[in-house]
């Protein structure tokens, strides 16, 4: 890591500004959802936050439930972090960033409880509808975690449950209705980081760079933490987490608003 | 039985609607968006780049590397299971194929160009638009190229020579289909791409060929158009 890059945007941090012409630490680049850029998938969303893009599909399959969960559907979440977004990722299996991000998103939803599992069951102990959510990056100008987390939640909200003859599905009749989600459940995701002594969100892949520590802070509508990780090489205090949660939970009410 | 109309109400040598844009991927060193009716493709340009294992060096020339790649939620029906499969490599391979007449990297040897093409939504031409759309990002990552190269598939639907097949005509019930995706290379209009699945006689062949020239002139008018519209340059 250069040093006198790091100490150049600290210096920028002390006067409130970033280098990309930000004028807050914990303000976010522009954010955009759109709904069903696809056909096929059962639900879909585009996210962009400034120059980041993600795409999340879902896919709906009618599956035998696990025997320890015998009257609930499943979830899961995948990240493919393609090599065409980005010069640092590479073709093959999932890099343990994609995997870092597809199981906090996951966490998030499915701690949260926003999807009403019990609902995505057919027959108990036979069948339950599947919920199959893949991200997948387009560009990757930095948060691709915060991306992810608003584009699943907005592919969910997407999404339209397929025709079922009890049968087969028919994929090409899509039925009116929506996936049991309770929305004030359903949570936003904010990373914060810390560089130096300072807290910032949204960070672009110069920043993130640079990154002591980050923590990704999921929040409920009420303000309820539904998941959180901490990462980066360094550590961080009980007053840093304080502060830290405070800002997640501030910046969920701003993103909350694209749901 | 005769097929008569499309089942889209399009003209036979009509292509679906056709968008295409240069530059969405900024953090790639040339990329295009590619819409053929209702398949969509990306692609995305890195290079030239130091190339890995070594071994794979070329001191006489720069390697181009295409990887085709169907999103997990692209299809219809059934999740695609990530990972490069069987056709996946296949149509990387005659992708590379394809473009790799029209592009000139004897003045960066020892090194890759990378290509990636990424589906997101598909409905049959996934390699034609995948084609089309690498084409635009290749000359968009400022890569030495002598053409530019268009694609499209050509189909006979039961009796009739079709442009751009889309998945209802490619799976057609009332009579045989035979599915032909063809690249054409701008300027001497030679062939880059020929596959066929399907049976066909010699002069629909023939014919076949004829169509994708003239689909393809179309469709090479749009490349460029968006190409032009990045850089800002007027059409005469």
């Amino acid at each position: 890591m250069n040093n006198q890059q790091k100490d150049h945007i600290i210096s920028f941090f002390e006067k409130g500004i970033r280098f990309d012409g930000r004028k807050k630490l914990d303000e976010y680049r522009k954010i955009k959802v759109e709904k069903g850029f696809s056909e096929n998938a059962e639900g879909s969303a585009r996210v962009t936050i400034g120059d980041t893009i993600v795409l999340a599909g879902v896919k709906l399959s009618v599956e035998e439930p696990y025997p320890d969960t015998p009257d609930k559907g499943t979830m899961m979440v995948n990240v493919e972090l393609l090599p065409l977004s980005s010069p640092d990722f590479e073709p093959g299996p999932p890099a343990i960033q994609a995997i870092e991000i597809a199981r906090v998103v996951d966490r998030g939803i499915r701690e949260s409880g926003a999807i009403d599992t019990k609902k995505l069951c057919i027959k108990k102990e036979e069948k339950a509808w599947s919920i199959l959510i893949d991200i997948c990056t387009l560009n990757d100008d930095g948060n691709l975690l915060d991306a992810s987390a608003l584009a699943v939640v907005a592919a969910l909200q997407d999404t339209k449950m397929p025709s079922y003859n009890g049968k087969v599905v028919d994929y090409k009749k899509k039925t009116k209705d929506s996936l049991p989600l309770n929305l004030k459940k359903m949570p936003t995701s904010c990373t914060v980081s810390k560089i130096g002594n300072h807290f910032i969100v949204d960070p672009t892949p110069e920043e993130e760079e640079k990154v002591d520590a980050r923590l990704t802070v999921e929040v409920e509508e009420d303000g309820t933490l539904c998941a959180l990780q901490k990462g980066g090489d360094k550590s961080l205090t009980a007053e840093d987490i304080d502060k830290m949660v405070g800002i997640g939970i501030e910046k969920s009410k701003e993103l909350r608003k694209f749901l | 039985m005769s097929y008569t109309k499309r089942n889209d109400g399009r003209k036979f040598d009509e292509t679906r609607p056709i968008e295409a844009k240069a530059g969405v991927i900024k953090r790639a060193d040339g990329s295009a968006y590619f819409k053929m009716g209702k398949t969509t493709a990306y692609a995305a340009v890195y290079g030239p780049r130091e190339i890995h294992p070594k071994f794979l060096q070329d001191p006489k020339n720069g390697k181009l590397r295409c990887f085709y790649n169907m999103m997990p939620f692209s299809s219809m029906g059934d999740r695609v299971r990530p990972g490069a499969n069987r056709r996946a490599k296949e149509i990387a391979m005659v992708t590379q194929k394809a473009l790799l007449p029209v592009v000139d990297l004897t003045e960066s040897p020892n090194s890759v160009v990378d290509v990636f093409i990424e589906l997101p939504q598909t409905d049959a031409g996934t390699r034609c638009a995948g084609i089309c759309a690498a084409s635009i990002a290749l000359a968009d990552a400022g890569i030495s190229m002598n053409g530019m190269v268009a694609a499209v598939s050509i189909g006979r639907v039961d009796d009739k020579l079709v442009v751009d097949l889309d998945y209802s005509e490619e799976s057609y019930e009332d009579g045989t289909v035979a599915d032909i995706p063809i690249a054409v290379v701008s300027g001497t209009e030679e062939i880059s791409l020929l596959q066929m699945d399907g049976e066909l006689s010699r002069d629909e062949l023939k014919q076949a060929l004829e169509m994708a020239k003239k689909a393809c002139s179309k469709i090479d008018k749009i490349q460029r158009d968006a190409l032009k519209k990045k850089y800002g340059v007027k059409n005469e």
